[in-house]
């Protein structure tokens, strides 16, 4: 640990100030305008881009470079059971059971 | 009319609130697993709570505590955590269109927006219905808090959190938002490009960088009509 805790506080006010930036930046610089429709077909492709790359980020990759590891098996179980349409707390509890089972071993 | 969008507008918050939470109950834990993890790289029980209160955004807030438990220092936190939250720019960008009134109600309005409930709200044409992502960021929002308070202050009693594989909860979560997305083959191809994307440029850019990247993979719906 190399932050006072002074400095923790300084830290955790700039990433709300960031994050709340962020957020806002969008909608003051293009809300109240009418919609394009070229621009709702690209909004409609973003929510499948985005969470693809989130899983395939969380699930493969650490850091700067790809990684497999327990955590994957556990989410490949848990991926075939929400295709099943099972509910999203029983797969995540299966997910992490089997990740922690491995890790067990 | 006016009753009318009122009674549409309340119905829509009601029905964010009801599947907002297993993904709040999903949070809990992810918040929980954040809360042990900041304890351990320094933050105070009351330190770890607030960040999760008024940041509120589980990726940035992993990624700044990677970042500082390695010995790195505010302005590399600050980075790695804007790379991750990259992806609410085009989030944001995609909603303004649905949210009315000025600038800065705009921009409180756009606070809502966490992963969950942008992509629940999202009606599949473009738009966006932002009482129900206000409904949904509402159950999420507090089992946050909670699950940060929580983690903080029993973590010490649960030791190593990577032997409790808490890190497969993260992809579970999006993998489900993803799975409701995949709507035709359009989406279907694009999510595999955006993965593709992503993955390819892990080892060459920080993190976060790639996710931001792979969202220009929906740059296709320019040439290409989906349904």
């Amino acid at each position: 640990m190399t932050l006072t805790y002074t400095q923790v506080w300084l830290l955790i006010f700039c990433l709300a100030a960031m994050t709340a930036l962020i957020k806002a930046l969008g909608p003051v610089l293009l809300g109240g305008r009418e919609l394009r429709p070229w621009f709702s077909r690209v909004t409609v492709l973003m929510a499948p881009t985005l969470l693809s790359a989130l899983v395939v980020t969380s699930v493969l990759a650490a850091g700067r470079s790809w990684s497999v590891g327990a955590h994957t098996v556990g989410v490949a179980v848990a991926a075939l059971m929400l295709w099943r349409r099972c509910s999203l707390v029983l797969c995540v509890v299966v997910a992490v059971l089997v990740t922690a089972g491995l890790r067990a071993i | 009319m006016a009753a009318a969008s009122d009674e549409g507008a309340r119905e829509a918050f009601r029905r964010g609130l009801r599947s907002g939470v297993p993904f709040a109950v999903v949070g809990f834990f992810l918040s929980a697993s954040f809360g042990v993890l900041a304890r351990q790289a320094g933050f105070s029980v009351v330190q770890a709570s607030v960040t999760a209160m008024i940041v509120f955004a589980g990726s940035a807030q992993f990624a700044a505590l990677s970042v500082i438990t390695v010995g790195g220092g505010i302005p590399a936190a600050l980075t790695a955590a804007s790379l991750m939250n990259a992806r609410f720019l085009a989030m944001g960008i995609a909603l303004a269109p649905s949210l009315p009134g000025g600038p800065m109600k705009r921009a409180a309005q756009g606070q809502a927006v966490v992963d969950s409930s942008w992509a629940l709200a999202n009606r599949g044409d473009g738009t966006f219905d932002r009482w129900l992502l206000f409904g949904t960021t509402v159950p999420q929002y507090l089992t946050w808090t909670l699950g940060s308070v929580f983690g903080a202050v029993f973590g010490g009693a649960l030791g190593d959190t990577h032997r409790l594989g808490l890190d497969a909860i993260y992809p579970v979560f999006f993998l489900s938002l993803l799975i409701a997305e995949l709507r035709d083959a359009t989406s279907r191809w694009v999510a595999v490009g955006g993965g593709l994307v992503a993955l390819a440029l892990v080892p060459i850019s920080p993190p976060g960088v790639p996710i931001l990247a792979a969202s220009t993979v929906a740059l296709i719906g320019l040439v290409r009509r989906s349904r």
